[in-house]
């Protein structure tokens, strides 16, 4: 036990990120004609696409093939990190009822506790981003197909009539700029490199591809793609879609192990401060 | 006359980023503003670099312990998310205070008026090394120490370098 003295005023929950309130003094009132619990429950999808996909981008942390992509794995895991801590703060203010109770005095913050402490059933993420990693040839062309759809939903949320998610939206698509052209060259180089590279790259989409109608992209993004797969020398693959179901909170396996492994430490300290 | 809120704002440009200490917050463009009540209570915003910037905590508390030092009892310190940072914003001082400690400044931010165009090719850059001045570089990743810096090596002295990427 930890004296309250060697605390102080200044101990925070253990497991967050420490910044009392990513939102702090942003003006968070939710504009008359927008339904908070439509608007807390679209943040929640974004954002848990963007936590987990993170979680699993971290999981290369010191096994990339080299010193720079598994940095580069790590800034983008950090920046979809950072993109899930706005939408989530952002969900639980527009929405509170979607964050888990925790009991009196918890110091656990809203996002942390939407992150750490809620169930697979209540996650909304796509299948896509909970699935296992696989090789690298396996994540970059997720991190493409991924990014491509996302880079895409942030522009067309910049004029939303919600001024936080416009202004989440307006500075996630500079970072999703640099993370979708990085699959993309990957993509390419994988696709057009050695016999072994351009079979794991065509192993990993033809895998993949069943879990794209699932984000439901509009035909601009499937423009961007075919850039992609032409210059990757790709075509599309013909495989019969997924039934992926992660917007209505039903998943694979994939995301218990996940889960349990991230909210793991949370759950067992739920009142760790330092 | 020297107002309070000259003395506050003067204080709050003092506070250095943890990560580049030889920019201060101002010369960042994360300073974006600072206000004094009339009851004396100074209002500082700050906006985040990036989505995930894990310096904010610290900057945060840089700022109120500073101005809490010079005098200032009531801070706060607040987020402005919008317009979003823009390497743009770093002053012709801060530029010279990353060249100084050996980390190429960024250029001028890419314009953001439709879709990003996708790039397939070498992000081409007219920067230079900020050890020997070389114009010989090449990109070795977009992605290095921190969320907002590319790694870069210089072909003419070998050395490896930082550049602030632009965004």
């Amino acid at each position: 036990m930890i004296s309250d003295d060697l605390l102080g005023s200044e101990a925070h929950w253990a497991f967050g990120t420490d910044f009392e309130d990513p939102l702090a003094g942003v003006d968070t009132t939710v504009p008359d004609d927008i339904d908070p619990a439509a608007l807390a429950r679209y943040c929640l999808m974004l954002g848990d696409d963007a936590l987990v996909l993170s979680q699993r981008l971290s999981e290369w942390c010191s096994r990339a093939p080299d010193l720079e992509e598994d940095i580069a794995l790590a800034n983008i895991a950090l920046d979809l990190l950072g993109e899930a801590r706005l939408l989530l703060a952002r969900a639980a203010v527009a929405d509170p009822s979607v964050v888990p109770s925790l009991p009196d005095g918890s110091p656990v913050p809203a996002e942390d506790a939407l992150a750490f402490f809620r169930s697979p059933a209540e996650f909304r993420n796509v299948t896509m981003t909970e699935l296992p990693n696989g090789d690298f040839a396996e994540t970059i062309t997720r991190l493409l197909l991924f990014s491509v759809w996302r880079l895409a939903e942030f522009e067309s949320l910049l004029t939303h009539p919600d001024a936080v998610l416009a202004a989440v939206a307006a500075k996630g698509r500079k970072e999703l700029a640099y993370h979708r052209d990085f699959a993309a060259r990957w993509f390419v180089t994988l696709a057009r490199g050695t016999a072994e590279s351009r079979r794991r790259v065509l192993t990993a989409l033809a895998g993949l591809w069943a879990f794209w109608p699932e984000l439901d992209a509009p035909a601009d993004v499937e423009v961007v793609l075919d850039q992609v797969f032409a210059a990757a020398d790709v075509s599309r693959p013909e495989v019969t879609p997924a039934r992926g179901l992660g917007r209505e909170c039903v998943h694979t396996e994939a995301l218990t192990d996940l889960l349990a492994e991230m909210q793991s430490v949370a759950r067992a300290h739920p009142r760790g401060l330092w | 006359m020297v107002t309070v809120l000259d003395r506050a704002r003067a204080v709050a440009a003092t506070v250095v980023d943890p990560e580049l200490p030889m920019l201060t917050l101002a010369d960042l463009g994360v300073l974006r503003d600072v206000e004094v009540s009339a009851l004396g209570g100074v209002l500082v915003s700050i906006t985040p670099t990036y989505s995930g910037c894990p310096a904010m905590a610290t900057m945060r508390d840089d700022l109120v312990r500073t101005l809490r030092c010079e005098g200032f009892a009531d801070v706060e310190v607040k987020i402005a998310l919008q317009p979003a940072w823009t390497t743009d914003w770093i002053t012709p001082a801060g530029r010279a205070a990353l060249a100084e400690a050996g980390i190429s400044p960024p250029g001028p931010a890419p314009r953001r008026d439709g879709p990003v165009l996708l790039s397939l090719g070498p992000v081409r850059r007219a920067n230079r090394c900020p050890r020997c001045d070389s114009e010989d570089v090449e990109l070795t990743s977009e992605f290095s120490s921190t969320a907002c810096k590319a790694l870069y090596r210089c072909r003419a002295c070998l050395e490896p370098f930082d550049h602030v990427k632009e965004i």
